[in-house]
């Protein structure tokens, strides 16, 4: 690509096969703003966190973002199809618990239990976008509720289950090990541990990307968070890609819940509430807009990745933590800001 | 434009008219100025050692703004003071987080390392890790049965289930016969071990009702309803400082005669001790965690010395009464207590 803009546009063609420049096309991406926060955050807790700069300090960083950011690509792709889902969080949790109390109950190799909790979540998520189809009421709404029902449930079944509020471990099962392989390993590469959510995150983040741009499923998502009426009225098959959203968040959901299992090989079922406002945060920190029809997946990565060098550099700059969510705050209206910011310069120069 | 004028107008009207009443109206007892006082009483924070500045990170379970750990923290930071400890403390509610500040302080290659075990499956590993690098690990608070295991040095807490078999037996002493034990966090080990204890040693009848500990309204009017239910109920016994005071309440509205006891210490459960509102409160004495525990740290760095004998060292159950109230409502006051 050329970094001289191309040819002016001759009278009678199209404007959507301008050739832009490739400076252009950066600069109307949605994460730009978010890319230019999350320099800003780094270059900051470099200065002021002696240990932030250390190889073994990223690896730290990078997982805590992992943990989030994995979470985050599904919801920013449904925030792009105007929708939210209030029950990530505790699903995460769920799925952990359905998988570790299947094995155990069943004395079943740990894989089955790991098998049936990708279904039973699938189903979960299945059940939003049903219910927010059919019901035609709000996402906010339905999902609020389904997020009430798993943190009842979550408790209730591993109470009558396992009578204590946290599941047994099922270390000594078989499976268990080639399992917290897939989900739960790490490498290190001199001297630094990295953890394989790392992978699982970019894996995650690269697929939603290659769906969100390259395929017509892509353009179904962009069209339904824009305006779903009209998407409906040129034939984009609405109801089928809400539940494909829903599935989405639902598959990362298992992805997540099983990398809590396999790490601590117990879970506690009280876990997970509030964590899907922090994927919605990270979401809307790379760039998604609130209202749908706008956003990106690597955006939803840097804001995880935002949100993971924020929550372990205030550590490692030895602050006081009781500031965290202040900071929090202030730096979601800081990068909201700059991203708003940078879209209207972006579009002024089209 | 004009609108904005008067609104400046009338804000600096505002700020001015609560400066002039707060210099008339000085109050010549308690408040800030009371407090500042006090503390320039109190020895000017110097240490009491030239051993080289260490650092010590302190990792824990709970939550933001808790009063227990807020006394915690103040035990360990008096001691880092005297020991001249550079001291770091980061808490998270959740497993996973929590692993992951223990990490972090690993990052920092601390000299020494402070945990609580409430989610020992959870913390496995990043302590072993620390033991692997060479940081002397000591937990504190939960956790008495890993901590061995898992490479501490030594256990400093209380034993949930002894402190609830005292509450048992203070009871009993009281001539109590039908006690309801609060549980304010469902799904909390500790919590289920002091009831189970309580109704161990217990002779009469001991039920337990959950309440939601996060909605303070909520709590007062799932044990008003309880009280109203059921009037034989002599005793509460809450598991928490702030949920005696609920009680209390409940209690009026209800007009019970039920008696009030709790675990744990803050300033209104020691007034309430001292006017007889409540029974006795249960101390494990939050502050000696904290304090005991850079302590420690502090002289196995120093010396080598370690305490306990590779078994917990427990700080309570400490009961206290009436009589005992007085005394303490001072240091519940400064939050050391």
């Amino acid at each position: 690509m050329s970094t001289i803009a191309g040819p002016p546009a001759q009278a009678g063609t199209d404007e959507r096969l301008l050739r832009t420049s490739t400076l252009r096309g950066l600069l109307g991406r949605p994460e730009l703003g978010s890319v230019v926060g999350a320099a800003a955050v780094f270059i900051f807790f470099s200065i002021v966190a002696d240990s932030f700069l250390r190889a073994s300090s990223l690896g730290t960083v990078l997982y805590a973002a992992s943990t989030i950011g994995i979470m985050a690509a599904p919801v920013a792709l449904l925030m792009i199809g105007g929708e939210f889902d209030l029950s990530a969080g505790v699903l995460v949790t769920s799925s952990a618990l359905i998988s570790s109390m299947f094995s155990y109950q069943m004395t079943a190799n740990v894989w089955v239990g790991v098998l049936v909790s990708l279904l039973v979540t699938l189903a979960i998520g299945a059940f939003n976008g049903f219910m927010l189809t059919r019901t035609k009421l709000p996402s906010f709404i339905i999902t609020l509720g389904t997020f009430l029902m798993l943190t009842g449930l979550n408790l209730g079944f591993t109470k009558l289950i396992s009578d204590t509020v946290s599941t047994k471990t099922i270390a000594d099962m078989e499976g268990f090990d080639s399992a917290r392989r897939v989900f739960a390993s790490q490498w290190t590469i001199g001297g630094v541990e990295f953890k394989v959510t790392i992978l699982w995150w970019a894996a995650l983040v690269a697929i939603a990307t290659w769906i969100l741009l390259r395929t017509r499923f892509g353009n179904w998502i962009f069209a339904v968070g824009g305006e779903a009426g009209a998407a409906r009225a040129v034939g984009v098959p609405v109801i089928r890609t809400k539940i494909g959203l829903y599935l989405g968040v639902a598959f990362a959901a298992w992805v997540s819940g099983q990398h809590l299992l396999f790490s601590f090989d117990v879970v506690q079922s009280g876990e997970g509430v509030g964590n899907e406002l922090i994927y919605i945060i990270a979401a809307v920190i790379g760039g998604c807009l609130i209202t749908g029809g706008y956003g990106s997946a690597i955006g939803s990565a840097v804001g995880a990745f935002i949100f993971g060098m924020t929550s372990k550099g205030i550590v490692y700059a030895e602050w006081n933590p009781d500031w965290f969510k202040f900071f929090l705050g202030a730096m979601l209206l800081l990068a909201t800001l700059l991203n708003a910011w940078v879209r209207k310069r972006a579009e002024a120069t089209k | 434009m004009a609108r904005v004028r008067t609104g400046v107008r009338a804000m600096g009207a505002v700020l001015a008219a609560v400066l002039g009443a707060s210099l008339v109206g000085c109050s010549s007892t308690g408040g800030k100025r009371a407090e500042e006082r006090a503390a320039r009483a109190a020895a000017e924070g110097r240490s009491a050692v030239d051993t080289p500045r260490w650092t010590f990170a302190m990792v824990t379970h709970s939550g933001d703004g808790d009063t227990f750990w807020d006394i915690v923290q103040r035990g360990a930071e008096q001691a880092a003071v005297k020991d001249n400890i550079k001291f770091l403390y980061s808490h998270n509610d959740e497993a996973q987080q929590q692993a992951q500040l223990v990490q972090a302080a690993i990052d920092q290659k601390v000299d020494g390392l402070i945990v609580t075990l409430a989610k020992p499956d959870a913390m496995k590993d990043v302590v072993a890790k620390a033991t692997r690098a060479g940081i002397p690990v000591i937990t504190v608070n939960s956790g008495s049965a890993e901590s061995k295991r898992f490479g501490a040095l030594t256990h400093i807490g209380q034993d949930e289930s002894i402190a609830g078999e005292a509450v048992g037996e203070e009871l009993n002493a009281r001539g109590r016969k039908k006690a309801l034990c609060i549980l304010h966090e469902q799904g909390n080990v500790g919590h289920e071990q002091r009831c189970a204890g309580a109704g161990k040693t217990f002779d009469g009848q001991m039920q337990n009702l959950y309440v939601e500990g996060t909605n303070m309204p909520d709590v007062q009017a799932s044990i008003e309803a309880k009280l109203q239910a059921d009037k034989d109920i002599d005793a509460v016994v809450t598991l928490g400082a702030p949920f005696a005071d609920a009680a209390v309440k409940a209690k009026r509205t209800a007009g019970s005669k039920a008696e009030i006891d709790t675990f744990d210490l803050n300033a209104k459960v020691a007034t309430a001790l001292e006017d007889k509102t409540l029974g006795f409160a249960v101390d494990q004495q939050p502050y000696l965690q904290g304090y005991e525990a850079v302590d420690l740290l502090w002289l196995y760095r120093y010396n080598g010395n370690v305490l306990g004998g590779g078994r917990p060292v427990l700080t309570g159950p400490q009961i206290i009464t009436s009589k005992d109230a007085a005394e303490l409502a001072e240091y519940t006051k400064r939050g050391t207590r």
